[in-house]
């Protein structure tokens, strides 16, 4: 188990470093002259281009700049956006709005997923099991894009039911409707494989010897069963993570919601690459992150998994 | 292709699948509708009037027009076929990135393996969108349509699906009889990896890939309405889109179509991967 968590770390490190690189690649072959581009369409002195260079090292060659870079990401000061606003402090602000967002559409995908489910699982072929299946299809097929201004057409602009646009502070009841199209995004496959799961473990030895045994049929399907199934949907719950922050770009756009997303949105539209480029590299840590602590948690759940 | 094999098994199971014919249909459609516009619209995309400035529907423009008293029916016709172009480039690009490093890692292992995986794990970490974001503003040129730069984005950020499905159907297929058999009689590496392993394993990559052409549609829509996406004159759902949000509130049935053109689609190409998957696996049913 330690080594496999040691090696695991060594991947995750090198990944770190070789997207971060790509990040950092794609910005510094993106900029033409930063310095014109902060300043507009008026001129730039001498005097100021050079303390702008030697403050920002853009007479430095690509490896040192990254390196500064890298340097920054690591202490926490990723740089200053085409504004002058620390960027740092664009996160923490945007940070905790995004993370109540994903947290809130991660439990209701799970809710309706794992309940779903188990539940087609267990009327398999039936009228319910059918319906949810052709639902999860017409989810497949809805991109944030399309949903995300529908919804808020349709449910805050001409029924009302919720707010079309929140703010910083938006309690539970105003975030609802975003993350409600947040969650549509990751729920149908958190479902389907939570079918699937359930299916194949129904099936298992197990599972016949606690009927046998004599436990109530409620019994082995929510304890004995769910447990067994539950952990592919763990797993991928903690890979959703990242296409719930990707989707987050446009829900938080349409739905005025200040977090990672939106700001991040307004960055690409403004063409400001430090914020981009910034809130880009600490989302790629969280996506490895994440995926680490999922891997992990595979060990935990299910004794039958070993890492040699 | 022998009546036993499993392409042929897998045909077999597909000509009887309502749902199979039912998305070819529609992708028939689109297809057509890319190609051919002028087909279903006599109404010219460019054209537009303020006089018709939101406009509801009339006879001879169905959808009603836009806020700049375009049509939006023939907007939404005409923006199929960048749609297309964009989403199946794209996916063509991916698939034959996918496919070498996948049956490149899967085959050859060891040094080959542990680097391509690293590879691909460094680009399933860099989040594609976003990275799509930051690309696509390199690529594109001031004023252009952005097709090409839209279409290397999405094609070199989204293979690492189809190669890790094509990875591990390799490892499988390799250590198979058959291929043990083919080398003891003399094949090369080259006849082994294209005559014998790639056939037997190339079932879940072509599910994949079908499902992601569905994927960079709805995500060159996305980019687009980020406006990172096409440029210019083209015409695209996700800008039409992007466009209508802004005045939803005063007309909606210029957000309704393309959103309701862009779903349809992407649900035709993901119910084909769906039933494509179905006969070629029956187990994952």
């Amino acid at each position: 188990m330690f080594r496999y968590i040691v090696r695991r770390l060594l991947q995750m490190i090198l990944t770190f470093f070789g997207a971060t690189f790509v990040v950092f690649a794609l910005m510094f072959a993106n900029q033409d002259d930063p310095i014109q581009a902060l300043a507009g369409e008026k001129p730039v002195s001498d005097s100021v281009r050079a303390v702008l260079t030697e403050r920002y090292h853009l007479d430095e060659s690509f490896l040192v700049q990254y390196w500064y870079y890298m340097k920054g990401l690591l202490t926490g000061d990723l740089g200053q956006s085409m504004t002058g606003r620390d960027i740092s402090e664009m996160l923490g602000g945007a940070w905790p709005v995004t993370m109540r967002l994903a947290l809130l559409a991660a439990l209701i995908a799970a809710l309706i997923a794992i309940a779903a489910g188990v539940w087609s699982a267990m009327r398999r072929g039936g009228f319910f099991d059918n319906g949810t299946l052709l639902t999860t299809l017409l989810l497949l097929a809805l991109p944030v894009v399309v949903l995300a201004p529908v919804a808020q057409l349709i449910f805050a602009m001409e029924l009302r039911w919720f707010p079309a646009t929140t703010t910083k502070d938006a309690n539970l009841y105003e975030l609802l409707l975003p993350a409600l199209v947040l969650a549509t995004t990751v729920v149908a496959t958190q479902l389907r494989v939570t079918r699937t799961s359930v299916v194949e473990n129904l099936r298992a030895d197990y599972v016949r010897t606690a009927r046998a045994k004599g436990l109530s049929p409620r019994r082995v399907t929510w304890v004995h069963v769910l447990r067994n199934s539950l952990i592919p949907v763990i797993t991928l719950i903690g890979v959703d993570l990242g296409a719930l922050m990707s989707a987050a770009i446009v829900t938080e756009d349409v739905f005025n919601i200040p977090g990672v997303g939106f700001n991040l949105a307004r960055g690409v539209r403004t063409e400001d690459g430090p914020v981009v480029v910034g809130f880009v590299s600490v989302l790629v840590i969280v996506f490895l992150v994440v995926n680490l602590v999922v891997d992990l948690l595979y060990a935990a759940l299910d004794p039958r998994i070993r890492y040699e | 292709m022998s009546e036993t094999s499993l392409a042929g098994h897998a045909w077999a199971d597909l000509r009887r699948n309502k749902i199979f014919w039912a998305s070819a249909a529609l992708v028939a459609l689109v297809l057509l509708m890319a190609v051919f516009p002028s087909l279903f619209t006599s109404a010219d995309p460019g054209v537009c009037a303020l006089a018709n400035r939101n406009k509801g529907p009339a006879v001879g423009s169905w959808f009603g027009y836009d806020f700049q008293g375009c049509d939006v029916f023939a907007r939404t016709v005409y923006g199929t076929r960048n749609s297309i172009v964009v989403g199946l480039l794209s996916t063509l690009l991916a698939g034959v990135l996918g496919l070498i490093v996948g049956l490149a890692a899967g085959y050859f292992g060891g040094v080959v393996d542990a680097v391509l995986s690293r590879l691909t794990d460094i680009m399933l970490g860099v989040p594609i969108l976003l990275a799509a974001v930051v690309f696509s503003g390199r690529l594109s040129s001031p004023g252009g349509d952005n097709v090409t730069a839209v279409t290397i984005t999405l094609g070199v950020l989204s293979w690492t699906a189809a190669a890790r499905v094509m990875r591990s159907a390799v490892i499988t297929a390799k250590s198979q009889d058959y291929v043990a058999a083919a080398r003891m009689l003399g094949a090369g590496p080259a006849r082994l990896m294209f005559r014998h392993i790639l056939p037997n394993s190339v079932a879940s990559y072509i599910v994949v890939v079908t499902i992601l052409l569905g994927t960079n549609i709805a995500a060159e829509a996305t980019l687009s309405y980020l406006g990172v996406g096409l440029g210019g004159d083209a015409i695209s759902w996700g800008r039409q889109i992007a466009e209508a949000q802004d005045y939803a509130r005063i007309v909606a049935h210029p957000l309704a179509w393309p959103a309701a053109f862009l779903a349809a689609t992407v649900l035709a190409f993901i119910m084909l991967g769906d039933a494509i998957r179905d006969a070629f696996d029956p187990k994952l049913r």
